[in-house]
């Protein structure tokens, strides 16, 4: 029974990092119906940059502010260079430029840090604490805390500030809100800025519990996407609830059903994505999606 | 304003299209007579990516469905072909029909299921295939030999054929390449192609027209299955050795590459894209190991933003200022008039955009 609370509490924090970044996909595609398949590269790439500044000597709590500042910038100038030419493009358009963006980021940060693996700091203590008679890590709860401060601070920002209420509205409806005089492009940049950054932030977190590389965020990005896939693309609490089920199945089927296994656990989100898609495509707390015929 | 101008599907039209292939197929057939077997050996690759580039490029130009994950047909022919030469000891002809049938059933399968994924959603499918494929392939170890990978016996040149084992090897890919075009440029041009173009540029239009949908889509969806699986065993057959890591995302991603880069919706493009991708990495790895995806990722982008119809279009577009290919005036119409001469060559999937008649 310990044990299976322990797996539980670990696949919740794997759950919480994914929801990270399964946060960063929602947000992009509420506001522009793009599924970013560069999210977990650029992710990658700022956790890099915290790598760069931790190994040349800053501490922890510079390095991370630094790379999350960096990654908030380029996510700005991304939307601005990269995606706003091809804006309402058709969906096989806006695969092959996030396509092409994965490639490129994956391959610069090859080339400027290297191809091998690096250890990367935790920026949380370890050990355990105990817990009604069970240890937990200190990591892991530390995770699920950064994620559940990252959902209120969002929640916050969406639904008490007039940046937020911005957002929604370019979202919702882009003419109408240029109409009222809403910036449009300028919230779009601003939420591939903050989607860059929920990134970062997940990329910090997985990072210690892997080995920093460059391709590091492959299996990552892939259970985000089932995550929020099965809790409805549109939902960022559909995303969250859905990638602590993607969370704790993985961890669960890895350690109790032998046939999965760690090399086959990358199947749960394909099976999970699979059969969302085909049962219920707007997932569990995602609205449908409407076609006028 | 262009040099000639003949009438699209006219007598000379089909002369010239006739002899321009004609040309092509004369210098492939004689590049292994005066090349070296480094150059013959990178060009047989070429042909072989060629083949799975075109069956992606039915799926994704012509019918507008996103697959990420081609890769997997890939290796499941290769692996079916190795399977039947090493341990069936099937004669190797054999096994590139057997790896299209196989590989057409189970892309017929996953296209069933592929109807009810719209644009990004099935790209994010077929992703999580390409990414399983190399770990699945590892787990079958019994038949596959796992991670060491599995040798196929190469094909013998027969005692009749005055060839090097390199030269006979590329002839028989060339022939099978061969097959495979004719036989995409007739599917293309005949009313599949013509009901998958409709379909992708307008869904309801085209069914109110009659298309079936899903008969369309589960049919070009097996058909490109079927040809990474070809490309797939001629792969086995060329290198005579599969392994697991030759099958992974980036094989995936460089079929997806080869298309775009080479043209989407054209039969052409993939041989282009198959160039691109034998040859950039071959060169590109000498000076950085990041440089090969730096380049692709760069090209990708640079084609969807200046270049969309890829090294095809701009071909197309070279040719255009040559040769003018007319659209026959309709009877009754005044001869040649300024819609002749806008209308220019109609290529399918211009074509597709025309009101049927």
């Amino acid at each position: 029974m310990e044990r299976f609370l322990q797996v539980v509490v670990d696949g919740v924090a794997d759950g919480s990092i994914y929801a990270a970044l399964a946060l960063a996909l929602v947000l992009i595609f509420r506001s522009t119906g793009i599924v970013n398949f560069a999210q977990g590269e650029m992710a990658m790439f700022a956790t890099f940059i915290a790598w760069g500044l931790y190994d040349g000597g800053r501490p922890l709590w510079v390095a991370l502010p630094a790379a999350f500042a960096a990654a908030f910038l380029g996510g700005m100038a991304i939307e601005r260079l990269l995606i706003r030419p091809v804006e309402g493009a058709g969906p096989l358009t806006l695969v092959i430029v996030t396509l092409g963006l994965f490639i490129l980021v994956n391959a610069a940060a090859g080339w400027i840090w290297g191809f091998t693996n690096r250890g990367f700091p935790s920026a949380f203590p370890s050990g355990v604490v105990q817990l009604g008679g069970v240890a937990l890590s200190i990591e892991s709860l530390g995770i699920i805390a950064v994620l559940l401060a990252v959902v209120g601070l969002l929640g916050l920002l969406f639904q008490r500030t007039n940046v937020g209420l911005a957002m929604r509205a370019a979202a919702q409806n882009p003419d109408s809100s240029r109409l009222v005089g809403i910036d449009v492009g300028r919230m779009l940049m601003l939420g591939w800025g903050l989607a860059a950054l929920l990134g970062a932030l997940a990329g910090a977190l997985v990072a210690p519990r892997l080995f920093l590389d460059v391709n590091m965020m492959g299996g990552v990005l892939l259970y985000a996407f089932a995550g929020a896939a099965l809790g409805g693309f549109d939902s960022p609490a559909g995303a969250v609830v859905g990638s602590w089920i993607i969370g704790v199945t993985e961890n669960l089927a890895g350690t109790f059903v032998p046939a999965v296994g760690a090399d086959l656990k990358v199947l749960v989100p394909l099976a999970v994505i699979f059969v969302v898609l085909l049962v219920r495509p707007s997932g569990l707390f995602g609205s449908p999606e409407v076609t006028h015929g | 304003m262009s040099a000639f101008r003949v009438e699209a599907g006219g007598r000379r039209h089909r002369a010239l299209r006739a002899a321009a292939v004609a040309a092509v197929v004369l210098v492939a057939a004689g590049i292994p007579f005066n090349s070296d077997r480094v150059v013959v050996g990178q060009l047989t690759l070429v042909l072989v990516y060629a083949v799975a580039a075109l069956g992606l490029n039915l799926l994704v130009g012509y019918s507008g469905q996103i697959s990420l994950g081609h890769g997997a047909f890939f290796a499941i022919g290769a692996y079916t072909a190795a399977t039947l030469v090493a341990k069936a000891h099937l004669p190797y002809l054999l096994t590139l029909p057997a790896a299209a049938l196989v590989t057409f059933a189970l892309g017929f399968a996953f296209g069933v299921p592929a109807l009810r994924l719209r644009g990004p959603y099935l790209a994010l499918v077929t992703l999580a295939l390409a990414i399983a494929t190399p770990p699945l392939i590892k787990r079958f170890e019994g038949l596959t030999g796992g991670v060491q990978g599995m040798s196929v016996p190469q094909p013998a040149v027969p005692g009749w054929l005055p060839l090097d084992p390199d030269q006979f090897l590329y002839l028989l890919v060339l022939a099978a390449a061969l097959l495979a075009f004719l036989l995409a440029a007739n599917l293309t041009r005949g009313g599949l192609g013509r009901a998958l173009v409709a379909i992708r540029d307008n869904e309801r239009a085209a069914t109110t027209m009659g298309v079936d949908r899903a008969r369309v889509k589960t049919r070009v969806f097996a058909a490109s299955a079927a040809y990474a699986g070809v490309g797939g065993a001629l792969f086995a057959l060329t290198l005579g050795f599969v392994a697991p890591e030759s099958f992974g995302v980036a094989l995936s991603f460089g079929f997806l590459a080869a298309i775009v880069i080479g043209g989407l919706g054209t039969v052409g493009g993939a041989l282009f894209g198959a160039l691109f991708i034998e040859f950039v990495p071959q060169y590109a790895e000498r000076v950085n190991q990041a440089l090969t995806g730096v380049i692709y990722g760069a090209t990708l982008l640079a084609v969807i933003y200046l270049l969309p119809g890829g090294v095809a279009g701009l071909l197309r577009s070279l040719r255009r200022r040559l040769v003018e290919v007319a659209e026959p005036a309709p009877p009754g119409a005044p001869p040649a008039g300024e819609a002749g001469v806008q209308a220019g060559a109609v290529s399918p999937a211009e074509r597709g955009r025309l009101p049927a008649s």
